[in-house]
């Protein structure tokens, strides 16, 4: 399987493109790996790529019970940023961002990140002030934010509503030019092929239905094609971390709940830049196809369904009308709906678990897509060295029962209040 | 879109409704600190039946206790939280 070049396409034009290879094996489990990996979403297939790459930890598996990429990884809105308020988020989601500008050479495959600018509206003179201080701290951390006028703003979206008796007036913007969106089943894909050709086992249509314990050791998964001993593993599987956790006799500090997200026909380009809003809960953009694509809130009542109620949808849609009239003309093609695993101060919870060799990756509530490759790159370093790495700290297991919650929108320790 | 037998109004749209946490949340005043961090901050949350408190926010504005299955979303049975339920 060589690497993918602009050479290989025009050699492949003589060939009639017939030296196209599948992207990765199709192995079948063996019966012992140092590294197992519950889940082939995003943040699974990124922290093995980077155990193989960075590590030399080549002895990996990562197990997913139905395809790869085929939860939250293809299911969210492809936004990326890093415009975090409190210091351990923005180490975080910062290491993350600096990775993505750089992941489709890395991988030598595109994930077409696509660094359009990610812009907070503010509705009102508190939210720009809250806007302005929250721009203040990430400029003081070393990540870019601009505060945009009205008259600016009008330059970059001139499609909002900027009149004064719109339903949410806009009093202005901030504003991280290095955000954007990226295609997220070949942040999937890209990372696969990666880490496969690295050595790691990718092993489909294998569901983890057991953990084995030794004392305190966890020390193998029992899985619908058998028993796989294990070194350490590593539970990277979003909205059922709580599931299979719980076969370790843990119990998390997640709730479940169902976030939507919708698209509608493609059209082409209006919206410049990813839309968010300060006081709505309401994310607009447009995909490369031309679709524009619409997120909300999470449901906020627990839920493993998949799919969402019409009451979430209908409350974004209608704040994206009102931002931005002109998609009233669009016609909706899809909804869908991914299961999150809402931690009880919004921030994920990664690090070791007090199952000896039983290490979580989860509890990113709505913002796991963003993080995929920084999770990735310091969940395996983490890994390698048998200890958090420093970044992660405040995200560990034990920071509610420690009174340490990392709560960027402080609204106190309720999943459902998001 | 639930529908959601109130036991007090009949059945009404889950718009009414809003959910508030799951009964095995609920910490008694006089419980032991390391009990009461646990029922606060970690869930059991099935995949599959779970009891819930709900409450009719946008109606008659009462407390009520729900079964519920957590992915067919389908109810069992709707009570009002008083003396006999979760005192």
């Amino acid at each position: 399987m060589g690497r993918y070049s602009a050479f290989g396409l025009l050699r492949g034009a003589f060939n009639g493109q017939s030296h196209w290879q599948p992207a990765w094996r199709h192995p079948e489990p063996k019966a012992a790996y140092d590294v197992v990996i519950i889940g082939g979403g995003g943040h699974g297939l990124a922290t093995a790529y980077y155990l193989a790459t960075q590590h030399g930890i080549r002895n990996v598996a990562v197990l997913e019970k139905g395809y790869i990429g085929g939860g939250n990884t293809g299911r969210n809105t492809t936004i990326v940023r890093s415009n975090y308020r409190q210091e351990a988020l923005s180490r975080m989601y910062e290491t993350s961002l600096k990775l993505w500008q750089t992941l489709s050479d890395e991988l030598n495959y595109n994930v077409m990140f696509s660094p359009r600018g990610a812009l907070f509206l503010g509705h009102s003179d508190s939210d720009m002030i809250r806007l302005a201080e929250k721009g203040d701290a990430m400029r003081t951390q070393g990540v870019d934010a601009e505060l945009l006028s009205v008259d600016q703003l009008r330059k970059v979206e001139p499609l909002l509503d900027f009149s004064r008796d719109a339903r949410f007036p806009i009093e202005g913007g901030m504003i991280q030019w290095r955000g954007g969106t990226a295609r997220h089943d070949a942040v999937a894909w890209g990372f696969a092929r990666g880490a496969d050709m690295a050595g790691v086992d990718i092993i489909q249509q294998c569901e983890v239905t057991g953990i084995v314990r030794e004392g305190n050791r966890a020390v193998a998964v029992e899985t619908t094609r058998g028993r796989i001993n294990a070194g350490t593993i590593a539970i990277c599987v979003a909205g059922h971390s709580g599931q299979v956790a719980a076969m370790a006799g843990l119990k998390l500090p997640v709730e479940s709940q169902t976030l939507q997200a919708m698209v509608t026909e493609g059209v082409k380009p209006m919206v410049n830049t990813v839309v968010m809003s300060q006081s709505l809960h309401c994310y607009i953009n447009q995909s490369d196809k031309g679709g524009i694509v619409f997120g909300g809130d999470p449901d906020n009542w627990p839920s493993y369904a998949q799919r969402g109620q019409p009451m979430t949808l209908e409350g974004a849609v209608a704040q994206g009308l009102a931002l931005m009239p002109a998609l009233s003309r669009l016609r909706m093609l899809r909804c869908w709906g991914g299961v999150t695993d809402m931690s009880f101060d919004g921030s994920p919870i990664i690090g070791p678990t007090p199952v000896d060799g039983l290490w979580l990756n989860g509890g990113w509530c709505y913002g796991g897509f963003k993080a995929t490759p920084g999770s990735g790159w310091l969940f395996a370093h983490s890994l390698a060295h048998g200890r958090a790495h420093e970044i992660l700290e405040p995200f560990s297991l034990d920071r509610f029962e420690r009174g340490a919650p990392v709560d960027e929108n402080g609204v106190g320790p309720m999943p459902n209040h998001r | 879109m639930l529908n959601i037998a109130c036991p007090h109004c009949g059945p009404r749209a889950q718009s009414e409704f809003v959910y508030e946490r799951t009964a095995d949340s609920v910490v008694p005043l006089d419980a032991d600190p390391e009990v009461a961090v646990a029922a606060l901050f970690t869930r059991t949350n099935p995949k599959g039946w779970d009891e819930e408190i709900w409450r009719h926010t946008h109606g008659c504005g009462s407390w009520l206790l729900m079964r519920r299955h957590r992915v067919s979303h389908a109810i069992e049975w709707v009570k009002p939280i008083g003396p006999e339920v979760l005192p």
